[in-house]
């Protein structure tokens, strides 16, 4: 059975207004899709005849590529916008850009920027389809999907999990999307850092708050390393990035003091020996290159169910099917 | 010549008299002439009948924003004016945030020229306290009130040097003018853009703590104690700040505060959605901070409801919530919000109302009005309370449309707006 329109609505916001059932719906669509990537010809024709603008206001090379491999995948045609050398550059505002590439009848926009809100934004404002790739401090909902999806396939499970998201929380859209999707699959969340770079009332959403990583390690079945944004020092939330290291960073020494089996994720790009010691990256529990792999798969999944594929039929797409 | 206006059979409210009975008000060469029952009309006089209608001496805003010189594409004197006068008020206060800053009695007359030809509310021209408003060194202070200047203020960019607000608050004593303070910590407020709390939180939005602009509410009522100068504290926001005001009014400290209707109003969950129009600075704070605004405006604490009236381009707001300024307008919607969500939900009975929109601004600037005492200008806001009304920003006379009371059902509107015995503005004009 085929359903008339996304199961997803419009756009991928945020996971915040996802439910449980809508976001198991994505991490249930990837599946299917992560075989099409260890194919010899790794392309299906689920998109084919879509347009798809990957408008990234900010700097992203994983992200970006990860995107464009599955909108690819999917055979969508895909333009790349990057702001140096785009118009934006010239002053163009944000919704003079999107009426641009209406005018230029697209189907979708995966965007990238540096204003929280800016995709809900975008979305209120055209008529295709808006995928948030990351906007501000707010979300990046494709991370936490791929990041769930690498969590589930290790454990089997979300729900009853504990999580903890390790690092500079304020500024992190990949720590909201977490939150908000974990705790909607009933995982038990928690997060841990420097209180300069904890946002206010964080518990008031329902995690647990540890000052030190330590307790995190005691406490956590996962661990999700953030990476700390070297400028944050200039700011004045942080010393030195060698006393975050010793204070905040994961090594394997801290790790051996773990009760059970921990898994240990990060989004990347990563600061080796400030937030994770290169040991503990390139050591077993790491499960970083694994997210990296499912990333493409989730966003596959995102797109097809945003262009009104039907869940239970994603299996048939990508034998071949029309989507 | 200005001619004689008599207007007949309103029910006067004038707080400064403790007025509020049916009277007839005799307007003569620009000033009330006469207060009483059943005054002839004189010859050539015009009447307006206030049959029904309440009659209250002229509303005052002592905190607007007219963008000129330099955001004429958001405001102009004159448009900024009409829409006061729309509003109900006969006189309003201009921050002199402008480009340039009016902080020479250069900008203080162009302020007020351009006021005067407007032809509408008053226009009375605030200075800076500091040279281009950046804190370093005091304005032409006594040139300006010389040239016209009510009050100084570094609304906008507000002062972050304690010596300096210090030598303001002496400095001005000279002059008997009241030192406006945005009070505002920045270095706390960082690069917040809303409240900091849970709502900012969710959203990925960096707060403002409400220290930020308790630390200065705080300061600048120590400096009151210190220099026994009169301190004017704007747009107050937050509970705290609140009951220090309530303490050093009662320990004797020279001060005067502000209410704005948005503050009385919302809460910060109002940014939910990323709502550009729900972005202002002080920003929408918690639901205690709201209910103490609320309470400070009724018992006092905050003499003066003033709108922290704040013009922008449809365009500069159509942003991504960081990167829109900060502020919305007021001057066309504060009394019918006055009048419905204030008067109506029982906080504050109509006089007082009336006084804190009329007889404490007029005291707090020393500005002529604020009354109907014989001898008074002839300013008079005439208010049919039982209008009912619903806000569309598309007629707004003021040039921009960023308010969040957009469809709002009001119950109040002003329907005569009278200067110096003159209609300004009139329903259906």
């Amino acid at each position: 059975m085929s359903q008339p329109s996304s199961s997803l609505g419009k756009d991928l916001v945020g996971l915040e207004s996802l439910s449980a059932e809508q976001i198991l719906t994505i991490l249930n669509t990837a599946e299917p899709f992560k075989e099409i990537s260890e194919r010899r010809i790794k392309k299906v024709p689920v998109l084919r005849g879509k347009t798809i603008v990957n408008l990234f206001f900010e700097a992203s090379t994983r992200t970006r590529v990860s995107f464009e491999f599955a909108e690819k995948r999917l055979s969508a045609d895909t333009v790349n916008i990057a702001t140096s050398g785009s118009s934006v550059v010239k002053g163009e505002t944000l919704v003079d850009t999107a009426r641009n590439l209406e005018a230029m009848r697209i189907d979708m926009v995966v965007m990238r920027h540096g204003s929280s809100g800016a995709a809900k934004f975008l979305a209120e404002r055209i008529p295709s389809n808006v995928i948030n790739a990351g906007d501000g401090s707010h979300e990046h909902p494709t991370q936490a999907l791929l990041d769930m999806l690498t969590i589930r396939d290790h454990y089997g499970k979300i729900e009853g999990l504990k999580v903890c998201l390790v690092g500079d929380i304020l500024h992190s859209r990949v720590a909201r999307s977490n939150v908000f999707g974990l705790l909607a699959l009933g995982a038990e969340v928690a997060v841990c850092g420097p209180k300069t770079l904890l946002p206010r009332d964080i518990a008031e959403l329902g995690v647990t708050v540890f000052s030190r990583v330590e307790e995190a390690i005691q406490w956590a079945d996962v661990l999700n390393v953030l990476r700390l944004q070297l400028e944050r020092m200039e700011a004045g939330f942080l010393p030195s990035l060698r006393e975050y290291n010793q204070v905040w960073g994961v090594s394997s020494a801290k790790l051996e003091q773990a009760p059970g089996d921990l898994l240990i994720l990060h989004p990347g790009p990563m600061n080796r020996g400030v937030e994770i010691d290169s040991d503990v990256a390139d050591g077993p529990h790491a499960m970083i290159l694994h997210q990296v792999t499912n990333g493409v798969a989730v966003r596959m999944a995102v797109l097809y169910l945003l262009t009104g594929g039907a869940p239970d039929t994603a299996e048939a797409a990508k034998e071949g099917a029309e989507g | 010549m200005i001619p004689k206006m008599l207007i007949r059979g309103g029910r006067v409210v004038d707080p400064s008299q403790a007025i509020d009975d049916v009277r007839d008000v005799l307007i003569v060469d620009g000033v009330v002439a006469e207060v009483g029952a059943g005054i002839e009309l004189p010859e050539g006089a015009q009447e307006i009948d206030a049959n029904g209608l309440v009659v209250t001496p002229g509303l005052i805003d002592v905190h607007v924003h007219l963008r000129e010189p330099g955001g004429e594409h958001k405001e102009t004197i004159a448009t900024g004016a009409r829409a006061a006068a729309a509003g109900g008020f006969t006189a309003v206060c201009a921050m002199p945030n402008t480009d340039p800053v009016v902080d020479d009695p250069a900008g203080v007359g162009f302020v007020l020229a351009q006021g005067t030809a407007a032809g509408a509310a008053r226009v009375y021209p605030m200075g800076a306290i500091s040279v281009g408003q950046e804190g370093k060194r005091l304005a032409a202070i006594g040139e300006m009130v010389e040239a016209g200047a009510v009050g100084i203020t570094d609304d906008g960019n507000p002062v972050m040097d304690s010596g300096l607000m210090r030598r303001a608050m002496e400095y001005a004593q000279a002059f008997d003018i009241p030192v406006a303070d945005h009070p505002e910590d920045l270095g706390l407020s960082g690069y917040g853009v809303m409240n900091e709390g849970l709502v900012a939180t969710r959203l990925g939005l960096h707060g403002k703590p409400n220290a930020s602009e308790d630390v200065h509410i705080v300061r600048d009522l120590l400096l009151g104690d210190l220099t026994g100068g009169h301190i004017h504290l704007q747009h107050i926001s937050t509970a705290y700040g609140v009951e220090a005001i309530r303490q050093a009014k009662a320990r004797g400290v020279h001060v005067t505060a502000e209410a704005s209707p948005h503050h009385l109003i919302f809460t910060d969950e109002r940014v939910e959605g990323f709502d550009t129009d729900a972005k202002m600075n002080p920003p929408l704070r918690s639901p205690e901070d709201r209910d103490a605004v609320r309470e400070g405006l009724a018992d006092g604490t905050l003499d003066v409801f003033a709108t922290d009236h704040a013009p922008h381009h449809y365009d500069e707001k159509e942003q991504a919530f960081a990167d829109a300024p900060n502020g919305i307008i007021g001057l066309e919607t504060a009394l019918g919000l006055g009048l419905t969500h204030v008067v109506a939900e029982g906080l504050l009975d109509l006089s007082t109302l009336v006084h804190r929109m009329s007889v404490a601004p007029a005291q707090a600037f020393s500005l002529p009005g604020g009354t109907l005492a014989v001898g008074s200008p002839g300013d008079v806001t005439i208010i049919d309370l039982d209008e009912v009304w619903t806000v569309d920003r598309d007629v707004f006379l003021s040039k921009s449309q960023n308010t969040p009371f957009h469809g709002w059902a009001l119950k109040g509107r002003a329907r005569y707006t009278i200067v110096g015995g003159v209609i300004v503005w009139s329903v259906g004009a």
